[in-house]
Protein backbone atom coordinates (compact mmCIF):
# COMPACT_ATOMS: atom_id res chain seq x y z
CA UNK A 1 0.00 0.00 0.00
CA UNK A 2 1.51 3.32 -1.04
CA UNK A 3 0.60 7.06 -0.63
CA UNK A 4 1.56 8.86 -2.78
CA UNK A 5 2.02 12.09 -5.14
CA UNK A 6 0.58 10.67 -8.13
CA UNK A 7 -2.18 11.43 -10.09
CA UNK A 8 -4.77 8.59 -10.09
CA UNK A 9 -4.62 5.86 -13.11
CA UNK A 10 -7.16 6.71 -15.99
CA UNK A 11 -9.08 3.55 -17.32
CA UNK A 12 -8.39 1.97 -20.21
CA UNK A 13 -10.90 2.60 -22.69
CA UNK A 14 -13.60 -0.01 -22.29
CA UNK A 15 -12.80 -0.36 -17.97
CA UNK A 16 -15.18 0.79 -15.91
CA UNK A 17 -14.34 1.66 -12.67
CA UNK A 18 -16.63 1.08 -9.46
CA UNK A 19 -17.49 3.88 -7.77
CA UNK A 20 -15.54 5.59 -5.52
CA UNK A 21 -12.00 4.28 -7.70
CA UNK A 22 -12.21 7.61 -9.34
CA UNK A 23 -11.43 10.49 -7.88
CA UNK A 24 -14.80 12.92 -7.29
CA UNK A 25 -12.35 16.36 -7.83
CA UNK A 26 -9.93 17.32 -9.95
CA UNK A 27 -6.55 19.38 -9.15
CA UNK A 28 -7.44 22.91 -9.40
CA UNK A 29 -11.08 22.23 -8.31
CA UNK A 30 -12.01 24.76 -5.93
CA UNK A 31 -14.40 23.13 -3.35
CA UNK A 32 -15.92 23.71 -0.03
CA UNK A 33 -15.20 21.97 3.03
CA UNK A 34 -18.30 21.52 4.81
CA UNK A 35 -19.59 23.06 7.50
CA UNK A 36 -20.74 20.39 9.54
CA UNK A 37 -21.10 19.59 13.25
CA UNK A 38 -21.51 16.28 14.14
CA UNK A 39 -20.88 14.81 17.69
CA UNK A 40 -18.25 13.37 18.51
CA UNK A 41 -14.19 13.45 17.36
CA UNK A 42 -13.82 13.96 13.62
CA UNK A 43 -11.06 14.55 11.44
CA UNK A 44 -11.95 17.97 10.17
CA UNK A 45 -10.61 20.56 12.85
CA UNK A 46 -13.15 23.03 13.05
CA UNK A 47 -11.33 26.41 12.01
CA UNK A 48 -11.70 24.78 8.79
CA UNK A 49 -15.13 23.79 8.23
CA UNK A 50 -16.89 26.28 6.00
CA UNK A 51 -13.79 27.26 3.88
CA UNK A 52 -12.81 27.16 0.43
CA UNK A 53 -9.57 26.04 -1.03
CA UNK A 54 -8.36 24.19 -3.98
CA UNK A 55 -7.34 20.90 -4.79
CA UNK A 56 -3.79 20.79 -5.15
CA UNK A 57 -3.18 16.96 -5.09
CA UNK A 58 -5.52 13.40 -5.27
CA UNK A 59 -4.04 11.40 -2.36
CA UNK A 60 -3.97 7.65 -3.67
CA UNK A 61 -4.55 4.73 -2.36
CA UNK A 62 -8.14 5.37 -1.44
CA UNK A 63 -8.39 4.94 2.01
CA UNK A 64 -11.62 4.01 4.72
CA UNK A 65 -13.36 6.64 5.76
CA UNK A 66 -12.20 6.25 8.92
CA UNK A 67 -14.63 8.37 10.86
CA UNK A 68 -16.89 5.71 10.37
CA UNK A 69 -14.42 3.22 11.12
CA UNK A 70 -13.48 5.46 14.35
CA UNK A 71 -17.23 4.93 15.44
CA UNK A 72 -17.31 1.00 14.29
CA UNK A 73 -19.69 1.48 11.76
CA UNK A 74 -18.87 -0.15 8.38
CA UNK A 75 -15.91 1.53 6.67
CA UNK A 76 -16.16 -1.00 3.44
CA UNK A 77 -16.48 2.25 1.04
CA UNK A 78 -13.09 3.82 -0.05
CA UNK A 79 -13.39 7.16 -0.86
CA UNK A 80 -10.20 9.75 -1.46
CA UNK A 81 -8.45 11.67 0.62
CA UNK A 82 -7.90 15.93 -1.41
CA UNK A 83 -4.85 17.50 -0.71
CA UNK A 84 -6.50 21.56 -0.18
CA UNK A 85 -4.77 24.51 -0.25
CA UNK A 86 -6.36 27.51 1.60
CA UNK A 87 -4.66 31.13 1.61
CA UNK A 88 -4.13 31.86 5.53
CA UNK A 89 -6.34 34.81 4.16
CA UNK A 90 -9.09 32.97 3.84
CA UNK A 91 -8.72 31.45 7.19
CA UNK A 92 -8.23 34.86 9.39
CA UNK A 93 -9.11 37.86 7.88
CA UNK A 94 -6.63 39.73 10.21
CA UNK A 95 -3.88 38.07 8.70
CA UNK A 96 -0.47 40.07 8.46
CA UNK A 97 2.09 37.78 7.48
CA UNK A 98 2.87 37.24 3.23
CA UNK A 99 -0.53 37.06 1.47
CA UNK A 100 0.78 34.10 -0.65
CA UNK A 101 0.92 32.42 3.26
CA UNK A 102 -1.30 29.24 2.99
CA UNK A 103 -2.23 26.14 4.79
CA UNK A 104 -2.29 22.67 3.08
CA UNK A 105 -4.37 19.72 4.94
CA UNK A 106 -5.23 16.76 3.75
CA UNK A 107 -9.64 15.60 3.89
CA UNK A 108 -11.69 13.25 2.61
CA UNK A 109 -13.89 13.12 -0.16
CA UNK A 110 -17.09 13.29 2.19
CA UNK A 111 -16.14 16.79 3.66
CA UNK A 112 -15.97 18.12 0.25
CA UNK A 113 -18.29 20.30 -1.94
CA UNK A 114 -17.98 21.34 -5.47
CA UNK A 115 -18.08 25.47 -5.93
CA UNK B 1 22.66 -5.54 38.24
CA UNK B 2 22.92 -3.49 41.24
CA UNK B 3 19.81 -4.11 43.73
CA UNK B 4 21.03 -0.87 46.54
CA UNK B 5 22.39 2.29 45.35
CA UNK B 6 25.62 1.30 45.46
CA UNK B 7 27.00 2.40 42.28
CA UNK B 8 29.23 5.34 43.10
CA UNK B 9 26.58 8.44 43.69
CA UNK B 10 24.18 9.23 45.78
CA UNK B 11 20.64 9.76 44.12
CA UNK B 12 17.01 9.70 45.47
CA UNK B 13 14.87 6.22 44.82
CA UNK B 14 13.43 6.15 41.39
CA UNK B 15 10.07 5.31 41.73
CA UNK B 16 6.59 6.28 41.14
CA UNK B 17 5.06 7.67 44.49
CA UNK B 18 2.15 9.33 42.68
CA UNK B 19 -1.02 8.17 42.39
CA UNK B 20 -2.07 6.92 38.86
CA UNK B 21 -4.26 9.49 37.12
CA UNK B 22 -7.88 8.77 35.62
CA UNK B 23 -6.19 7.78 31.74
CA UNK B 24 -3.10 5.35 33.55
CA UNK B 25 -5.43 3.63 35.11
CA UNK B 26 -8.22 3.34 32.00
CA UNK B 27 -5.06 2.09 30.29
CA UNK B 28 -3.96 -0.56 32.65
CA UNK B 29 -7.36 -1.96 33.27
CA UNK B 30 -8.07 -2.37 29.33
CA UNK B 31 -4.47 -4.04 28.59
CA UNK B 32 -4.90 -6.28 31.81
CA UNK B 33 -8.43 -6.85 30.01
CA UNK B 34 -6.76 -7.51 26.03
CA UNK B 35 -4.36 -9.27 28.17
CA UNK B 36 -6.48 -12.06 30.00
CA UNK B 37 -8.70 -12.16 27.01
CA UNK B 38 -6.00 -13.35 24.86
CA UNK B 39 -6.37 -10.86 22.09
CA UNK B 40 -3.09 -9.52 22.43
CA UNK B 41 0.26 -11.12 24.47
CA UNK B 42 2.45 -9.16 26.56
CA UNK B 43 4.93 -9.96 24.20
CA UNK B 44 3.05 -8.15 21.94
CA UNK B 45 3.21 -4.87 23.57
CA UNK B 46 6.63 -4.78 24.28
CA UNK B 47 8.23 -5.54 21.17
CA UNK B 48 5.98 -2.68 19.76
CA UNK B 49 7.49 -0.30 22.25
CA UNK B 50 10.82 -1.80 20.45
CA UNK B 51 9.77 -0.66 17.56
CA UNK B 52 8.68 3.08 18.73
CA UNK B 53 11.90 3.25 20.32
CA UNK B 54 13.81 1.79 16.83
CA UNK B 55 12.82 5.49 15.36
CA UNK B 56 14.67 8.29 15.89
CA UNK B 57 15.30 11.55 14.11
CA UNK B 58 18.35 10.50 12.55
CA UNK B 59 16.29 8.08 10.39
CA UNK B 60 14.66 11.77 8.92
CA UNK B 61 18.20 12.82 8.39
CA UNK B 62 19.42 10.08 6.65
CA UNK B 63 16.44 10.66 4.74
CA UNK B 64 17.41 14.15 4.32
CA UNK B 65 20.98 13.71 3.80
CA UNK B 66 20.55 10.85 1.00
CA UNK B 67 18.10 13.48 -0.94
CA UNK B 68 20.78 16.01 -1.13
CA UNK B 69 23.37 13.66 -2.71
CA UNK B 70 21.05 12.02 -4.85
CA UNK B 71 18.96 13.51 -7.27
CA UNK B 72 16.82 10.78 -8.56
CA UNK B 73 16.75 9.40 -4.86
CA UNK B 74 15.10 13.16 -3.68
CA UNK B 75 13.05 12.74 -7.11
CA UNK B 76 11.12 9.46 -6.13
CA UNK B 77 10.83 10.66 -1.94
CA UNK B 78 9.10 14.04 -3.54
CA UNK B 79 7.03 11.72 -5.49
CA UNK B 80 5.92 9.00 -2.90
CA UNK B 81 7.68 10.06 0.59
CA UNK B 82 6.49 6.39 1.71
CA UNK B 83 8.32 4.44 -1.00
CA UNK B 84 11.18 6.75 -0.61
CA UNK B 85 11.78 5.90 3.05
CA UNK B 86 10.62 1.71 2.69
CA UNK B 87 13.74 1.71 -0.15
CA UNK B 88 16.05 2.79 2.74
CA UNK B 89 14.64 0.13 4.94
CA UNK B 90 12.40 2.15 7.08
CA UNK B 91 8.73 0.50 7.43
CA UNK B 92 5.67 2.49 7.95
CA UNK B 93 4.35 -0.11 10.74
CA UNK B 94 1.52 2.48 11.80
CA UNK B 95 0.37 2.47 7.68
CA UNK B 96 0.74 6.18 7.28
CA UNK B 97 1.44 7.83 4.32
CA UNK B 98 4.34 10.40 3.96
CA UNK B 99 4.51 13.62 1.98
CA UNK B 100 8.01 15.17 1.95
CA UNK B 101 7.86 18.28 0.94
CA UNK B 102 10.77 20.43 0.00
CA UNK B 103 11.94 23.74 1.18
CA UNK B 104 13.37 25.93 -1.39
CA UNK B 105 14.38 29.68 -1.85
CA UNK B 106 10.43 30.82 -2.76
CA UNK B 107 8.17 28.41 -0.29
CA UNK B 108 9.45 26.96 3.66
CA UNK B 109 7.35 24.78 5.07
CA UNK B 110 5.88 24.04 8.70
CA UNK B 111 4.23 20.70 10.20
CA UNK B 112 1.37 21.07 13.22
CA UNK B 113 -1.38 18.67 13.85
CA UNK B 114 -3.83 21.09 15.43
CA UNK B 115 -6.26 18.21 16.40
CA UNK B 116 -4.11 15.86 18.05
CA UNK B 117 -0.17 14.75 17.73
CA UNK B 118 -0.05 12.93 14.38
CA UNK B 119 3.53 13.34 13.62
CA UNK B 120 6.23 10.92 11.17
CA UNK B 121 6.89 8.80 13.58
CA UNK B 122 7.94 5.52 11.50
CA UNK B 123 11.18 8.23 10.24
CA UNK B 124 11.54 10.60 14.03
CA UNK B 125 10.27 9.07 16.32
CA UNK B 126 8.44 10.52 19.56
CA UNK B 127 7.16 14.27 18.63
CA UNK B 128 8.69 16.84 21.19
CA UNK B 129 6.12 17.80 24.01
CA UNK B 130 5.74 21.54 22.43
CA UNK B 131 4.55 20.00 19.31
CA UNK B 132 1.43 17.94 21.16
CA UNK B 133 0.67 20.81 23.14
CA UNK B 134 -2.00 23.65 22.23
CA UNK B 135 0.13 27.02 21.94
CA UNK B 136 2.17 25.77 19.14
CA UNK B 137 -0.99 23.64 17.71
CA UNK B 138 -2.85 26.35 17.59
CA UNK B 139 -0.44 29.55 16.64
CA UNK B 140 1.42 27.34 13.88
CA UNK B 141 -1.51 27.19 11.79
CA UNK B 142 -2.84 31.10 12.86
CA UNK B 143 0.44 33.00 13.24
CA UNK B 144 3.36 30.51 11.55
CA UNK B 145 5.97 33.23 11.06
CA UNK B 146 5.64 34.53 14.62
CA UNK B 147 6.03 31.09 15.94
CA UNK B 148 8.94 30.88 13.60
CA UNK B 149 10.55 33.77 14.81
CA UNK B 150 10.40 32.66 18.30
CA UNK B 151 12.86 29.82 16.98
CA UNK B 152 14.62 32.30 16.15
CA UNK B 153 13.82 31.24 12.07
CA UNK B 154 12.79 34.64 10.18
CA UNK B 155 11.15 33.99 6.55
CA UNK B 156 11.48 36.53 4.35
CA UNK B 157 8.05 37.96 2.94
CA UNK B 158 8.71 36.98 -0.57
CA UNK B 159 8.66 33.52 0.69
CA UNK B 160 5.54 31.89 0.79
CA UNK B 161 4.91 29.81 4.23
CA UNK B 162 2.81 26.73 3.52
CA UNK B 163 1.59 24.93 6.78
CA UNK B 164 0.73 21.46 6.46
CA UNK B 165 -1.96 20.15 8.79
CA UNK B 166 -1.78 16.63 9.74
CA UNK B 167 -5.19 15.40 9.97
CA UNK B 168 -5.48 11.48 9.19
CA UNK B 169 -3.93 9.09 6.61
CA UNK B 170 -0.73 11.38 5.71
CA UNK B 171 1.64 12.87 7.64
CA UNK B 172 4.50 15.25 6.43
CA UNK B 173 8.39 15.73 6.80
CA UNK B 174 9.93 18.67 5.83
CA UNK B 175 13.37 18.07 3.50
CA UNK B 176 15.24 21.36 4.72
CA UNK B 177 17.17 23.22 2.46
CA UNK B 178 20.99 22.37 1.97
CA UNK B 179 23.17 24.27 3.91
CA UNK B 180 26.09 26.28 1.87
CA UNK B 181 29.64 25.28 2.73
CA UNK B 182 28.85 21.41 2.56
CA UNK B 183 30.14 20.33 -1.21
CA UNK B 184 32.08 17.55 -0.74
CA UNK B 185 30.41 16.24 2.49
CA UNK B 186 29.80 12.43 2.93
CA UNK B 187 26.15 11.33 3.99
CA UNK B 188 26.86 10.94 7.48
CA UNK B 189 28.52 14.55 7.57
CA UNK B 190 25.57 15.64 5.58
CA UNK B 191 23.02 14.19 8.32
CA UNK B 192 24.71 15.18 10.93
CA UNK B 193 23.64 18.93 10.02
CA UNK B 194 19.68 17.55 10.40
CA UNK B 195 18.14 17.72 13.16
CA UNK B 196 14.44 16.90 14.79
CA UNK B 197 13.12 20.58 14.33
CA UNK B 198 14.76 21.33 11.23
CA UNK B 199 12.52 18.36 9.49
CA UNK B 200 9.29 19.88 11.36
CA UNK B 201 10.06 23.12 9.26
CA UNK B 202 10.68 25.61 12.83
CA UNK B 203 14.53 26.03 12.02
CA UNK B 204 16.96 25.50 9.07
CA UNK B 205 18.92 22.83 8.66
CA UNK B 206 22.68 23.63 10.87
CA UNK B 207 25.53 25.18 8.72
CA UNK B 208 28.65 23.32 9.30
CA UNK B 209 29.72 26.57 10.95
CA UNK B 210 27.27 26.61 13.23
CA UNK B 211 27.77 23.05 13.94
CA UNK B 212 31.39 23.55 15.43
CA UNK B 213 30.31 26.38 17.92
CA UNK B 214 30.47 25.67 21.37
Amino acid sequence: MQHNAQEPHASLPGVVFAAGESPLFALDDSVRILQRKPIGHYRVPTYLRGKVGTVVQIITPIGIDNEEEGFGRDAGVKLHYYRIAIPMSELWPEYSGSPRDGLRVEVYETWLERI
Amino acid sequence: MHESNEHGHPHAEISHTERPGYYEIMETAVRELLVEKQLIGAGEIRRQIEVLDSRTPALGAKIVARAWLDPDFKARLLKNGRAGCEELGISFYDDTGLIVLENTEKVHNLIVCTLCSCYPRPVLGLPPDWYKLKPYRSRAVSEPRAVLAEFGTIIPDDVEIRVSDSTSMVRYLVLPRRPEGTEGFTEEQLAALVTRDAMIGVIPANSPAAENAP
